[in-house]
C-alpha cells in the first residue's frame, strides 16, 4: 500500500529537456524528500507523479500498477501544494470535506471525518471561516487536512513550510514529522531546506539538471556523498572545495572538508589566513578566513572562539574526513556510490 | 494615482473627464427632451429647451404598436443568446487559460478577426441560409445568430478572467478526486462568478443594441426593440418626436440595467484590469 516506481521517467517542455530520465523506487512508508538547486526540476518530478504533468517517457507504478496514462484523480495520492491552494469560497468545513463529497462519501461519515480531522489539526474552532480570514499556519492545515481526510496511498508535498516564518516552519516540520509517524503512509517532500531534508528524510533524493545525483539516508549523503554536487549540496554551511597543488598532494583533482573538520586554533596549524568574517552565534562560531593560494575557507569552532576581523588563525583538516574527488567531479577512494535506485536501505 | 496627480492636472482631467461625458450624454438628453415635445415643438428652429411637456407621443407609439412584444422578443433573443454563449465559451476558455498549446493564442487572435469582418459581407449566405432553414423572422434563428456574433469576444473576457485563477487551485481539485466537470462546476465557476457575471452584462447589452442581424433577419414576428424603433424611422421619419418616444422606451430597460450594474459593466469593458 502506497510504493512507488518511477522507470526512465522522462519529460520535455517544447525543446527543453528537464527529466532525461529519472529511475526511483520508493517503499512503502518511507519519508522521501526530494532537494536540488531551484529549477533542477523536483516540483516537475512531483507532478509527473501525481499525474499533473503528462509523461515524455517512462512509466510511473503506484502499488506495482501502471498508472501512467490514468487522470490524478484515479491515482489516490494527496498533494500539499506550497501555495496551499484552498478553494477561496468554500469554508474550512467544505475545504477539508470536498475530497470527500468527490468520492461522494456518506453526509455523516463526511462530517465525522471532517470533525476529526480538524481535531487532530486544532482547527475545530474555524470550520465556518472562509481560507481568507486564516493566517499562514492555519491554511496549511487546512490544506493538511484536506489531504489527510481521503486517507491516500501517498502525500506529495510541494515546498509547503516556505510560505512561513522561521519559528512556525520549525513548528510544521515536527506536526509533519509526527502526522508521518501516525499514519505510516508514504510522503514525498520537495524542498529545497537543507534542514527540513535532513530532519524528515528517511532517504533523500538529490537532483540536479533533472537528474537523480543520489539517493540514500541523510546520514549516508553527509558521510559518503557519490560526487562533488552531493558534497557540496549536503551540510550547512557549504563543504569548502580546494584544487591545485594542495589537491595534488592527496592525488585528487579537488579535495573537499566540512567546515566542521576544521580544527581552529590561535596558535599553529596546517594552514594560516586571515579572517575576514566572524560570526558568533553562542552555540558555534562561523569563520571565513582568507588562506592565501589555498583560498577562503570557512570553518566552524563549538562554542564561543574569540576573534575578530582581520585576525590571524591556524586551520587543520581532519584527515580522515577530507573528500577526494576527479576531475568528473566523482568521489574517489571510498566506493563511490552511484544513484541507488534498488531500494535497499546500505547503511554505511 | 490621484494622489501623485498635481491639483491642477486633476481638475483639468475632472473637465475633461466631465467634458467627454456631457458630449457623449447629449443626444440621449436631447432625444428624451424631444420625446415630451409636440410634432411642432420638435421641429421648431431654433430648438426649444422650455416647453409645455407631454406624454401623447409614448400614449400614440404605445397605441400604434405592440411595445410588449418586442420588447420581449429583446429579452429573449439578447438573454437566449447570452446564455447560450457561456455555455460554448465556459469550456472553451477554460481549456485555453489551463492547457494552452501553442496554437492557443493564434486561435483567440483569429477569434478576435472574424469581428473585423464586416457583418455585410456575409449577409447574403447567412439570409440564404435562413430562408432555406425556415429561420427568418424567428427568435431561434437571432439568438443563434447573435451568439455567433458575440461568441468571440465572450470567450476573450472570460479567458482573460480564468487567467487570474490560479491554476494550481484547480490542479488540486484534480487531485482531491474532480473529474473535469465537478471542477468546473464546483471550483471554477464560483470563483470566477465576477467575470461571468461583467461578462453577460456586457452581452447582453452587446445583443440588446444589436441592430444590423435584427434588421435584416427579422419582420414582425420576432422583431426586437431595435426593429420596433426602425419601424417608426422609415415611414414616419419626418416625426422626430414620436421616433424619440419610441427611441426612449427601447433603450431605457438596457440603460437602467447598466446603471445598476456600473462597476461590473467597468470591469468588463477593461477585461478585468480594474480591481
Ligand atoms: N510548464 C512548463 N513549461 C516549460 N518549462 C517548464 C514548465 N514547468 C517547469 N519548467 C521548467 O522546468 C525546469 C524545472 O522546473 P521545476 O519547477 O520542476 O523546478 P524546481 O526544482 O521545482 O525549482 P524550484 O526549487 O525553484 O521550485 C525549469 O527550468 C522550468 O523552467
Ligand atoms: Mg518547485
Amino acid at each position: 500500500m502506497g510504493s512507488i516506481r518511477l522507470e526512465s521517467v522522462r519529460k520535455v517542455f517544447g525543446d527543453a529537456e528537464v527529466i532525461p530520465g529519472v529511475d526511483l523506487k520508493i517503499n512503502d512508508g518511507e519519508f522521501i524528500v526530494f532537494v536540488g538547486p531551484s529549477g533542477c526540476g523536483k516540483s516537475t518530478l512531483l507532478r509527473l507523479i501525481a499525474g499533473l504533468e503528462d509523461l515524455t517517457g517512462g512509466k510511473v507504478l503506484i502499488d506495482d500498477k501502471d498508472v501512467t496514462g490514468n487522470a490524478p484523480a484515479k491515482r489516490r495520492l494527496a498533494m500539499v501544494f506550497q501555495s496551499y491552494a484552498l478553494y477561496p469560497h468554500m469554508s474550512v468545513f467544505n475545504n477539508i470535506a470536498f475530497p470527500l463529497k468527490m468520492a461522494e462519501m456518506e453526509k455523516t461519515a463526511i462530517d465525522k471525518k471532517v470533525r476529526d480531522a480538524a481535531d487532530t489539526l486544532n482547527l475545530t474552532d474555524y470550520l465556518h471561516r472562509k481560507p481568507g480570514q486564516l493566517s499562514g499556519g492555519q491554511r496549511q492545515r487546512v490544506a493538511i487536512g484536506r489531504a489527510i481526510v481521503r486517507e491516500p496511498v501517498a502525500f506529495l508535498f510541494d515546498e509547503p513550510l516556505s510560505n512561513l516564518d522561521a519559528a512556525l516552519r520549525v513548528n510544521m516540520r515536527h506536526e509533519i514529522s509526527q502526522l508521518h509517524h501516525q499514519l505510516n503512509t508514504t510522503m514525498i517532500y520537495v524542498t529545497h531546506d537543507q534542514v527540513e531534508a535532513m530532519t524528515l528524510a528517511d532517504r533523500i533524493v538529490v537532483l540536479n539538471e533533472g537528474r537523480v545525483e543520489q539517493f540514500g539516508s541523510p546520514l549516508q549523503l553527509y558521510q559518503k556523498p557519490s560526487n562533488r554536487f552531493v558534497a557540496g549540496f549536503i551540510g550547512s554551511p557549504m563543504m569548502n572545495f580546494i584544487e591545485g597543488p594542495t589537491a595534488a598532494e592527496h592525488d585528487a583533482h579537488t579535495i573537499g572538508v566540512r567546515p566542521e573538520h576544521i580544527i581552529v586554533s590561535k596558535k599553529k596549524g596546517t594552514w594560516s589566513g586571515v579572517v575576514t568574517i566572524a560570526e558568533h552565534l553562542g552555540a558555534d562560531t562561523f569563520l571565513r578566513v582568507e588562506c592565501g593560494a589555498i583560498g577562503t575557507i570557512t570553518a566552524r569552532a563549538s562554542g564561543e572562539f574569540t576573534v575578530g576581523y582581520g585576525d590571524t588563525v591556524f586551520l587543520t583538516p581532519d584527515s580522515k574526513k577530507t573528500y577526494r574527488f576527479d576531475k568528473n567531479g566523482r568521489t574517489i577512494g571510498h566506493r563511490p556510490q552511484q544513484a541507488d535506485t534498488t531500494g535497499n536501505q546500505k547503511t554505511p | 494615482m490621484a494622489r501623485a496627480m498635481g491639483l491642477r492636472r486633476r481638475i483639468g482631467f475632472t473637465f475633461l473627464a466631465w467634458g467627454i461625458g456631457l458630449i457623449v450624454f447629449f443626444p440621449i438628453f436631447w432625444m428624451l427632451l424631444t420625446s415630451f415635445k409636440t410634432e411642432g415643438d420638435a421641429i421648431a428652429s431654433p430648438p426649444l429647451l422650455f416647453y409645455a411637456a407631454t406624454i401623447e407621443n409614448y400614449l400614440e407609439v404605445l397605441a400604434r404598436s405592440n411595445y410588449f412584444k418586442h420588447f420581449m422578443n429583446s429579452v429573449i433573443i439578447a438573454g437566449g443568446s447570452t446564455i447560450l454563449a457561456l455555455i460554448v465559451a465556459i469550456p472553451a476558455a477554460w481549456s485555453m487559460a489551463f492547457s494552452p498549446t501553442k496554437q492557443t493564442k493564434n486561435i483567440l487572435m483569429w477569434m478576435l478577426s472574424t469581428k473585423m469582418l464586416p457583418p455585410v459581407g456575409v449577409l447574403v449566405p447567412i439570409y440564404l441560409l435562413f430562408l432555406q432553414w425556415g429561420l427568418l423572422d424567428t427568435k431561434f434563428g437571432l439568438t443563434i445568430i447573435l451568439m455567433l456574433i458575440n461568441l468571440p469576444i465572450v470567450i476573450w473576457m472570460l479567458y482573460t478572467y480564468f487567467k487570474e485563477i490560479p491554476g494550481e487551485i484547480l490542479e488540486a481539485s484534480r487531485m482531491d478526486g474532480a473529474v473535469l466537470w465537478k471542477e468546473i462546476i464546483y471550483v471554477l465557476l464560483p470563483m470566477a462568478v465576477p467575470g461571468i457575471a461583467s461578462t453577460m452584462l456586457l452581452n447582453v447589452i452587446l445583443a440588446w443594441n444589436e441592430a444590423f442581424w435584427t434588421l435584416n433577419l427579422t419582420a414582425a414576428n420576432a422583431a426586437p426593440l431595435t426593429a420596433f424603433i426602425a419601424a417608426f424611422s422609415s415611414p414616419e421619419g419626418l416625426f422626430w418626436a414620436k421616433l424619440s418616444a419610441a427611441s426612449t422606451m427601447a433603450i431605457a430597460p438596457i440603460l437602467i440595467l447598466g446603471w445598476f450594474s456600473q462597476r461590473q459593466l467597468v470591469r468588463g469593458l477593461t477585461f478585468g484590469a480594474v480591481k
